[in-house]
């Protein structure tokens, strides 16, 4: 009997027919979805993102922060400050912002990676009120109560109205799709199989050679960059900014890594599904206010404690469904289909 | 005739995830000292384990003076007098000897055991009480670990791998200390490499392979062809 | 004499930070557990205060006779209930639980009691000063200052001559072989978070009594307690308290310069030290 070692599976391939007629639809969202629909959309384009680099720092390199809201509001005030103080046009900020929130993670990582675990984790909460208080202190973007987007600098943006409204989605939709192409390129590379290692036991990475401190630094400033990126696109949609709101540890961690829990931590899958229900509960239940903070809380301590592999995982265990085809199989050439 | 203090029966235990026990059986009798022979991987550290509660069985499978105790915690387990010298003797490195030796008391169970009767029995631990554990010899490591266990005042003392990478003559000195250890009436199970030293000690002895009892007999009437079929399987 | 001035007062300040990183370090000592609510549960305990002052009619000092006792179940109880759950080699357990717990509490808190920040009211102690040249100290920063070290020294002395803190040492060092003697590790895990929790409510009444607060100050005070721990030196309770000092001290010096950089300033000194002295000021010999 020979064997095939292969990475895609029919649900895998299935998912991948269904993912590009489901991207065509939404990309052309702007002809036939409503104007809240599409800041809804957008919305869930950009949580989406935020979780799936989220995962990839906690759920794959062990790094777990609880200070992303550093680099999403460093996103947000390097646009802020781009546009407004250099006079860079808003579309050309974006990506400069990420390249700014990359080169700023390099001395950070340097700090911070002398923690260990759970103190790394607080540590990066330290990072991101010092921007926070850093921010309030910056009096040309507004100091403690922020700024808003000057008229001029978002006229500049688009056409009319509707054109920006549509732009902001199909940047937001298109990031999303850059981080998740990226997540699932960093799992096939080299990097991932030391990422994987990694998470599953980081004794055994290291006495295969794995260079921990440089595959977590890469993966750290990468993440870094792109959630940067991800708060330019944020605060392009608020068109306002001040520290509390860039910097929220609530909006820009709390819930992603609720988002990431509820999901399924550790796969690409789960952030996905974790969004989707983030946004659902959201919506039904968003009136309820502080109870339905509560009540989130409430799931993500029962989704721990009972499945820590999420939903996600409870639908795999269930199925053995795979829809990112990124681990091996093994397949007798003997047997048909998949199990 | 008694009862037995320790009885095992039909005894399946796991090893992380593998079977290391299969269908065991075994007694033990008020103030009786067994040996447990076997070779490297046979399940005696396993056994150990089972019967002190750091790894959890069938309620049944193991009776402590007729209570079903298989299924208990390890500290309900010391709490009705079965105490554990661990293999590699596992002291607390941030208490010193005394304290590794009042904690070992902190049930206060009553008994002949106090801290001046270790240091009776181990002088060598009275001059060094103050000492972090870490800083002691091997052999006096293992004083201390055997004085932490009878700190609890057992009925039933269990100890693993003793002599285990410990000169001769420290073997000799706690090895002679034992008679004097069980004298007043305390049960004890030996696990051993040294078979003379097991049998030497030992009422009765099990020679374990495979997870499963290969032999049973008295100490003084086994023949050494006997352990010698039971321990390699031949 | 203002430098002078806002040394002193910094290490007053400092004494309440020690409080707070007391029950912090505890938990991580004994099972390293790093307790993101942490700084809520401080929050929590300040409102307790509140709550049993105003409708008891009593002053707040005197209410931490409740809040402590009340304090101390609420650790056992959610030490048992979950948080013993969440405890093994993985790290993201306890982080995520007590991140869902430090949600709840805060929601919590702003449902029953409303944003509006509130104050413990203290009475005629709060303005009362002892004289000094021109210094002029607060009897209640110092009396603070004084229960904090006594706390501390308390702690000291129940971790390394008491039984319990046997117990906690020996737990901390050999779960598995602790429990051979005897000693059940929930039970005892339950009993040091208790203990964690009555530091925490004397820190939580303290805080109200010293500043105005309201439910969003938790991740605040969980920053100010961690980064005493580190500074000071990880498993070093005195330590622990010169980390809180430190900080105190960086924090009004920063504030005397600049009103805006009170807090920046900890910040600074705190990153300045993991950049020095990674392993704290004062770390423990072994």
């Amino acid at each position: 009997m020979t064997h095939a070692v292969t990475r895609s599976s029919r649900t895998s391939r299935i998912a991948a027919v269904v993912g590009v007629v489901l991207l065509l639809g939404l990309s052309a969202a702007p002809w036939w979805a409503g104007r809240a629909d599409m800041r809804l959309m957008g919305e869930i384009f950009l949580y989406l993102s935020l979780a799936t680099l989220w995962n990839l720092l906690a759920g794959y390199a062990g790094l777990v922060s609880v200070g992303q809201q550093a680099y999403v509001g460093l996103g947000g005030y390097a646009l802020f400050g781009l546009t407004i103080l250099v006079g860079v046009p808003a579309i050309w900020a974006i990506p400069l912002a990420g390249i700014i929130g990359a080169l700023v993670a390099v001395p950070v990582a340097v700090l911070i990676f002398r923690l260990r675990g759970a103190y790394f984790a607080i540590g990066t909460w330290v990072i991101a009120e010092v921007f926070r208080l850093t921010a309030a202190q910056v009096s040309a973007l507004g100091g403690g109560s922020g700024t808003s987007l000057p008229a001029d600098v978002v006229r500049a943006m688009a056409e009319g109205r509707d054109a920006r409204e549509a732009l902001a989605y199909w940047l937001a939709l298109g990031v999303a799709v850059l981080v998740i192409g990226l997540a699932f390129a960093i799992l096939r590379s080299r990097l991932g199989l030391a990422l994987t290692a990694l998470r599953d036991n980081e004794l055994a990475a290291r006495s295969l050679g794995i260079d921990i401190w440089r595959t977590k630094f890469i993966v750290y400033i990468a993440t870094a960059g792109l959630t940067a990126m991800i708060g330019a696109l944020i605060f392009i949609q608020k068109l306002r900014i001040s520290p509390d709101a860039g910097f929220s540890v609530n909006d820009w961690t709390a819930f992603v890594i609720f988002i990431v829990v509820i999901g399924g931590i550790g796969t690409l899958e789960g952030p996905i599904l974790g969004t989707l229900v983030f946004f659902a509960l959201r919506e039904t239940l968003a009136d309820l206010g502080t109870i339905y903070l509560i009540a989130l809380g409430v799931v993500a301590i029962v989704v721990m404690l009972r499945a820590p592999s999420g939903l996600w995982g409870l639908i795999r265990a269930r199925a053995g469904a795979e829809l990112f085809p990124i681990s091996h199989r093994v397949r007798g050439e003997t047997q048909q289909g998949d199990r | 005739m008694s009862e037995p203090i320790l009885a095992i029966s039909a005894l399946d235990a796991y090893y992380a995830d593998f079977q290391a026990l299969y269908d065991l059986s075994m007694h033990v009798m008020p103030g009786e000292v067994v040996a447990i022979i076997g070779a490297n991987g046979a399940g005696k550290t396993t056994l150990m384990r089972s019967v002190s509660g750091l790894i959890r069985n069938a309620p049944e499978a193991i009776r402590y003076r007729g209570e079903a105790i298989g299924a208990l915690r390890a500290d309900q387990v010391a709490a009705r007098g079965i105490a554990l010298v661990p293999e590699g003797r596992l002291l607390f490195p941030s208490l010193s000897v005394e304290e590794n030796l009042l904690i070992g008391g902190q049930m206060h169970r009553p008994g002949p055991w106090s801290l001046e009767r270790i240091y009776a029995l181990f002088p060598v631990l009275q001059e060094r009480r103050l000492v972090p554990s870490t800083a002691l010899s091997g052999g006096q490591q293992q004083m201390v670990a055997i004085g932490r266990a009878l700190m609890a005042n057992p009925d039933l003392l269990l100890l693993d791998e003793i002599s285990l990478g410990l000169a001769p003559v420290i073997i000799k000195t706690i090895y002679d200390a034992l008679p004097g250890i069980v004298e007043e009436g305390m049960a004890a199970v030996i696990v051993e490499q040294d078979i003379a030293k097991a049998l030497s000690v030992s009422s009765r002895v099990y020679c374990l392979q495979e997870g499963r009892t290969a032999l049973e007999g008295r100490s003084d009437v086994v023949t050494r062809e006997a352990i010698a079929a039971a321990y390699f399987g031949m | 004499m203002d430098w002078i001035n806002a040394i002193v007062q910094g290490t007053l300040l400092g004494g309440l930070y020690a409080l707070f990183a007391a029950g912090l370090s505890l938990i991580f000592g004994v099972m390293r557990l790093v307790n993101i609510a942490h700084g809520d549960l401080i929050v929590l305990a300040a409102y307790l205060g509140l709550s049993v002052s105003t409708v008891l009619g009593i002053h707040p000092l005197v209410a931490l006779a409740l809040v402590v006792p009340i304090m101390a179940a609420l650790g056992y109880g959610l030490q048992r209930g979950i948080l013993n759950r969440t405890l093994g080699d993985d790290l993201l357990p306890p982080l995520l639980v007590t991140f869902g717990l430090s949600v709840i509490l805060q929601n919590g808190l702003l449902e029953i009691y409303s944003a509006d920040p509130q104050k413990l009211q203290a009475g005629a102690i709060e303005t009362a000063s002892l004289q000094l040249g021109s210094l002029a100290l607060g009897y209640l920063p110092l009396l603070m200052f004084a229960c904090s070290v006594a706390i501390i020294a308390g702690l000291q002395w129940m971790f390394y001559r008491t039984a319990l803190g046997r117990a906690f040492r020996a737990t901390s060092d050999r779960q598995d072989v602790a429990q051979l003697m005897g000693l059940n590790r929930a039970h005892v895990f339950g009993l040091a978070m208790a203990l964690a929790l009555a530091v925490t409510a004397v820190a939580g009444v303290f805080l109200g009594i010293r500043t105005s607060f309201d439910p969003s100050i938790g991740g605040g005070r969980l920053i100010f307690g961690f980064e005493a721990v580190i500074i000071g030196g990880l498993g070093n309770i005195w330590g622990t308290l010169a980390g809180g000092v430190v900080l105190g001290i960086s924090q009004s010096i920063g504030a005397e310069i600049n009103p805006g950089w009170q807090v920046l300033a900890g910040h600074v000194v705190f990153l300045a030290i993991i950049a020095l002295r990674p392993r704290g000021l004062f770390p423990r010999m072994d």
